[in-house]
């Protein structure tokens, strides 16, 4: 990828519902990022500091698991971003993050956006609109792998749905 | 049979005489493609029930133990307009898919049918294919990935999107390679990866936004478990696919296969007749109602 981070911003719909100048301030926070494949980003439990829009490549966000090593919980690929622990307190990781396949990305000073939201409000908002229907996407998702959907009846137990009372 | 709807998937009647007795066909092979799903080759009929369409089921009986409706997943050999070889993937869950899935080369199969709607996926002539499959979803459209193999230059892009419980829950792994290079584009995710998994995890809805579709030209085909079809429905409408080129199969308790019992009832449709395949302007509002 080439070009100005205020450019690749732009060709992103991520960010589309920013104005220019939001996009323009957005950018002077940026960082033109890669990652070979295998590269661990963070860990759970750590400092979220950045967060990423995914140009090119994938990540794998993970959870070690003692016994099991770390498990994938889910994958994410270009055109996304990576993190939002970092627009609430504790700003800690809840999840590790390792680099599946060579990825290019904007990187993002998180301290400085949120000092940009805190001190511009209309900008405050539109992040707030651009991450909140990834955040709903994603909860929704994990809601629908918690069915357990392509289970088979044996491998599911069922809820008892009889009268609370009887 | 009758013609075919213009709004809607096809609905083809079922030849009276094959609709109530079941035919004796032979099981040819039987592969495993999972731990508990397999696909049985069905042949050497003596009295062949007619030709299946892509999407179109079967009633299957297991002699001595009972019937259940069976999608067709491949596209047979239907020489003469009857079914002279079938394709079926089922999976053991329960008495009657038990004793099939144990059924060996050689032994016998009831087949009632065909019966339902199809795919009809002749009418996305000239239009990019979405096919969104989950679990064993995959089974019932894996005749229409065939069907625009086979015909491939008819057809814009073939995008088939697929989610399963686990790695080793995929269905035909062996045959994506080949699909791959017949020009479909092909991803994969799982609920749940292992370790050698290098792939993607997570919601088959997550596949949709890279695929980078083209609305204004695409027709989708889903089927999976009722809900993730909602979901996924409804992630290709917000991508401005109209409801009327969403057409998904469903699944209901189907009994006789021709409408007449009734158990299959979904609303104001009888399944068995009036689906499996059903576009989503008619079907998506049912598939809300609860009790449905």
């Amino acid at each position: 990828m080439t070009g100005t981070v205020a450019a690749r911003l732009s060709a992103q719909p991520f960010f589309a519902a920013l104005t220019d100048s939001q996009r323009g301030a957005l950018a002077e926070d940026g960082t033109a990022v890669t990652f070979a494949a295998g590269k661990r980003l963070f860990d759970e439990g750590g400092v979220a500091d950045m967060f990423w829009l995914m140009e090119q490549g994938g990540i794998a966000l993970d959870m070690r698991v003692p016994g099991r090593g770390d498990q994938i919980v889910e994958t994410l690929g270009p055109g996304t971003v990576l993190g939002w622990s970092w627009l609430h307190r504790p700003y800690r990781w809840h999840f590790g993050a390792v680099a599946r396949l060579a990825t290019t990305a904007i990187a993002f000073d998180a301290a400085s956006v949120r000092r940009r939201c805190d001190a511009d409000p209309a900008f405050g908002y539109a992040m707030l609109r651009a991450f909140t229907p990834v955040i709903t996407e994603r909860l929704q998702a994990t809601r629908l792998r918690l069915l357990d959907l392509y289970a088979a009846p044996s491998q599911v137990r069922h809820a008892d749905i009889g009268p609370v009372n009887a | 049979m009758t013609g075919q709807r213009t709004a809607s998937p096809a609905l083809i009647e079922p030849a009276a005489e094959t609709a109530a007795v079941p035919r004796f066909y032979r099981v040819a092979s039987r592969r495993e493609d999972t731990a508990d799903t397999v696909t049985l080759e069905l042949t050497e009929p003596a009295q062949p029930v007619p030709a299946f369409a892509p999407g179109q089921f079967a009633m299957l009986t297991a002699f001595g133990v009972g019937e259940v409706p069976i999608s067709v997943s491949g596209l047979g050999d239907s020489g003469g307009g009857r079914a002279r070889r079938l394709e079926h993937t089922l999976r053991a869950v329960g008495a009657v898919t038990r004793a099939l899935h144990a059924a060996p080369p050689g032994s016998l199969i009831g087949v009632r049918g065909p019966f339902g709607t199809s795919w009809d996926v002749a009418s996305a002539s000239g239009r990019d294919l979405v096919i969104v499959a989950g679990g064993i979803g995959l089974a019932p459209l894996r005749p229409v990935v065939l069907t625009a193999l086979a015909d491939r230059s008819r057809y814009g892009r073939i995008v088939l999107l697929t989610g399963a419980r686990t790695p080793g829950d995929l269905l035909y792994t062996d045959e994506l390679d080949r699909w791959r290079r017949g020009g479909v584009e092909v991803a994969i995710t799982v609920d749940r990866a292992d370790s050698g998994w290098s792939g993607q995890v997570g919601l088959v809805t997550a596949l949709i936004e890279p695929a980078g579709l083209a609305p204004d030209n695409s027709v989708a085909f889903v089927c999976g478990p009722d809900v993730m079809m909602r979901f996924t429905a409804d992630a290709l409408a917000a991508r401005g696919i109209p409801a009327s080129r969403i057409r998904v199969s469903l699944e209901r308790n189907m009994r006789c296969g021709v409408g007449w019992c009734g158990h299959c009832q979904l609303g104001p449709l009888l399944v068995c007749r009036d689906g499996p395949v059903v576009s989503c302007d008619r079907a998506a509002a049912l598939m809300r109602v609860r009790g449905l």
